[in-house]
């Protein structure tokens, strides 16, 4: 029975028969970063003037910068002039057959009972020519356009909404703002730009479109969403699916804008290839995400489950501009085999009655250490702050690590803040009162860690939070020893 | 049902158990009594399957198989329930979600269908009916914040959600004011049936008022001193345990 998967994989290798995979290779620069190539990235990209110099400014900047250590991840020097800053998005797919993927990969892949053409995508494999999810992500789009939502990719922004770009490119993360997002200012490959206008609740979940076109984010991706006045949106990125790619280095920043009244939910699962039980071969992720409150009475809200990459480095941030604005942060962030995680949240309270929540979940297993680091910064104007925080760390073995810093800077004495820490291990009690229920070992401490996580998920749109469950339990697959 | 023969246990190199020897059968309701430190929970540790004791001699047949060589989760699967005297707190996962994993896990076990939600939400109903259980207990997380009593309830509640073929109740009185002690002694004895046994391990005789037992053992130092039925508990309340040591072993 000749099946569609089958007809794509026939495709897609045909394709590559017939030299499309050299059309790609004339497409890519040389490695290196150096002013010329930023004009010829500009260039390829057919950009306007501002954006030219935009990148150029923020190059120049990043010279003067070093990188930084003061996170607590440890891996080896990054060489910046061995990497390729462009090529053309299929380039990254020099797998042409599922056979040739990781088979550990694709276990996963049908653990989690994602779709043979998803894999396919997921794994690199060159299929994105064949496969369906343009005409997917069309409908989407004209449904959107209905409403005047702009959701495009960056690049289609730079070029049909310029006026937009110009406003708000760089007004959350400013393009000399820290090392890796400074570099990101300089040559972002693409991203994804979504502007919801005045009133407008955006009808769906932005995520599918997303989804599906999750193998193909680059290396260094730049993501701009805003919300006007009374706007909501909720967008989600990445997938439970651990996805591969050749680049080692991951450098992607986001900004989120919302404006009176507006709302914006974010929510991120990120499951990026860990490295092998050595640690080999992992991403790592060095993300800026930062969100202005600039309106009075806005909201930002932050959901991330972080269980793939080698190194994960963010901070999704809030700056709480507008008066009664309101922060929020709800991470899990799962290290196993070598991983190694740094993540938590900044919220800066400067607008008056201003109010923040963090949440965050830290599990470590194997040889994984996992570090929450958070910043709540209420600045003088900001009357009648609030900010709650809860964070807790969970041990599963003992050759795994979990830190926790917590910074809080108070300039105004109306400022209310509560903070709950607490650190458990996964007791042999537990796992042996669920085993003596009838629970194997491994079901019972998914269970747990899933009991853990609980007031994250909820935050979760609610296809998501499934998912997110069922990526926790397979991760945590074979961590008991 | 189960053959307990001269078993002996170690913890961390301490022989506890000293030759233990036991047998019950269906229908019948056992009580190993005796004072603190006598090894009755390390009893009920190793036949649930409870990794820090150390089987030093001996042997437990459990329906014809050997008992010791079983995982702890297939020993549940099989029928063997243990009452906790300390309960574990389960955060963030509801009650109804671990019963009905539990029970998946055993009716897999015996090559049944998995039950529905809708199918278990009727069987947890009539049960709670004879714990007098609030529904609002059974939505809340796995004994957390539950106080000592509804903890000991919800450990018989989910006895009689599971029916097991062996119930061993390690102290589940203690801790119990009269009236918890009275509802939870009428839930097992709602569960009494020609194909269930029960072991029942207290200190004290007070909870046998209320939950006849069949046999009474006391154990002593890690052997069992003396067996008879219900009126040894009896005499044991009004005598205490110190006599016993005088006493030559029968």
């Amino acid at each position: 029975m000749p099946t569609e998967t089958q007809q794509i994989h026939e495709l897609a290798n045909q394709e590559y028969k017939y030299g499309f995979y050299t059309d790609v290779e004339a497409d890519a620069v040389p490695p290196g970063l150096n002013e010329e190539i930023i004009r010829l990235i500009s260039e390829k990209k057919g950009e306007p003037e501002f954006m030219l110099e935009w990148r150029l400014k923020a190059y120049r900047h990043w010279l003067t910068l070093e990188e930084p250590h003061w996170s607590n991840v440890f891996y080896p020097p990054i060489d910046y002039q061995s990497i390729i800053y462009y090529s053309a998005p299929s380039k990254q797919a020099k797998t042409t057959s599922l056979e040739d993927v990781d088979p550990e990969i694709l276990d996963t892949y049908r653990k989690l009972g994602i779709p043979l053409e998803e894999q396919a995508l997921l794994a690199g494999v060159a299929v994105d020519a064949v496969f369906d999810s343009v005409s997917v992500a069309t409908t989407f789009k004209e449904k959107l356009a209905e409403l005047g939502i702009i959701f495009c990719s960056f690049s289609e922004a730079v070029r049909n909404h310029p006026e937009l770009v110009q406003k708000y490119l760089g007004s959350v993360v400013p393009h000399s703002d820290n090392f890796f997002a400074c570099l990101n200012a300089a040559v972002f490959s693409d991203g994804s730009f979504c502007y919801v206008p005045k009133g407008v609740r955006c009808p769906m979940e932005l995520s599918t479109y997303f989804r599906i076109n999750a193998a193909k984010t680059g290396q260094f991706e730049r993501t701009l969403l805003i919300a006007d006045e009374g706007a909501y949106v909720s967008y989600l990125e990445g997938c439970t699916a651990p996805m591969r790619d050749e680049n080692q280095l991951h450098a992607a920043v986001v900004e989120l804008v919302a404006l009176d009244n507006a709302q914006i939910k974010y929510s991120t699962i990120q499951n990026w290839y860990p490295g092998d039980d050595e640690g080999r071969g992992g991403i790592y992720n060095f993300v800026t995400k930062r969100g202005k409150c600039a309106g009075a009475n806005s909201k930002i809200s932050w959901t991330q489950v972080e269980t793939g990459s080698a190194i994960t480095w963010k901070y999704p941030s809030c700056i709480l501009q507008g008066d009664n604005s309101v922060g929020e942060f709800y991470s899990v962030a799962l290290t196993k085999k070598r991983q190694q995680a740094d993540t938590g949240t900044k919220m800066i309270h400067i607008g008056k009655n201003t109010r923040s929540t963090i949440v965050s979940k830290g599990i470590s297993a194997g040889f994984g250490q996992n570090t929450y680091r958070g910043l709540v910064k209420i600045l003088g104007g900001a009357e009648n702050a609030r900010n709650y925080t809860q964070c807790d760390s969970m041990l599963i073995g003992d050759k795994c690590g979990a830190h926790t810093f917590p910074y809080i800077e108070i300039k105004n004495s109306t400022a209310q803040m509560e903070h709950e820490a607490s650190t458990s291990k996964i007791g042999e009690d537990q796992i042996f009162y669920c085993q003596q229920r009838g629970l194997s070992a491994e079901d019972a401490i998914s269970m747990i860690v899933n009991g853990f996580c609980k007031e994250v998920f909820k935050e979760l749109p609610m296809e998501f939070a499934v998912e997110a469950q069922k990526l926790l339990s397979v991760s945590l697959e074979g961590s008991v020893g | 049902m189960l053959e307990i023969r001269n078993l002996h246990v170690s913890a961390n190199n301490k022989p506890i158990l000293k030759g233990i020897s036991l047998s019950l059968k269906r229908g019948e309701i056992h009580s190993i009594m005796g004072p603190n430190g006598s090894g009755k929970s390390t009893l009920a540790g190793v036949l649930a399957g409870r990794q820090s004791y150390e089987v030093t001699d001996g042997e437990i047949i459990y329906e014809g198989k050997d008992l010791l060589e079983m995982a702890p989760e297939d020993r549940a699967r099989e029928g063997i329930f243990l009452a906790f005297q300390y309960p574990v707190e389960i955060r963030g996962v509801s009650n109804m979600y671990f019963l009905r994993a539990a029970l998946n896990a055993i009716r897999k076990h015996r090559g049944e269908e998995e039950v529905d939600a809708m199918d278990f939400l009727a069987l947890v109903r009539s049960k709670m009916k004879i714990l007098h259980m609030d529904e609002a207990l059974i939505n809340r997380a796995v004994n957390e914040g539950f106080s000592g009593g509804e903890k000991k309830r919800n450990e018989i509640f989910q006895l009689a959600v599971l029916e097991p073929s062996l119930a061993i109740l390690d102290e589940t009185d203690s801790g119990l004011d009269i009236d918890a002690l009275k509802t939870v002694a009428q839930g097992v004895n709602a569960l009494r049936s020609p194909d269930r046994a029960f072991l029942v391990i207290t200190h004290y005789q007070r909870l046998l008022n209320y939950i006849v037992p069949d046999f009474v053992h006391v154990l002593a130092e890690g052997r069992i001193v003396l067996s008879g039925d219900k009126s040894l508990a009896l005499e044991l309340e009004e005598k205490g345990y110190s006599w016993l040591e005088k006493e030559p072993v029968g």
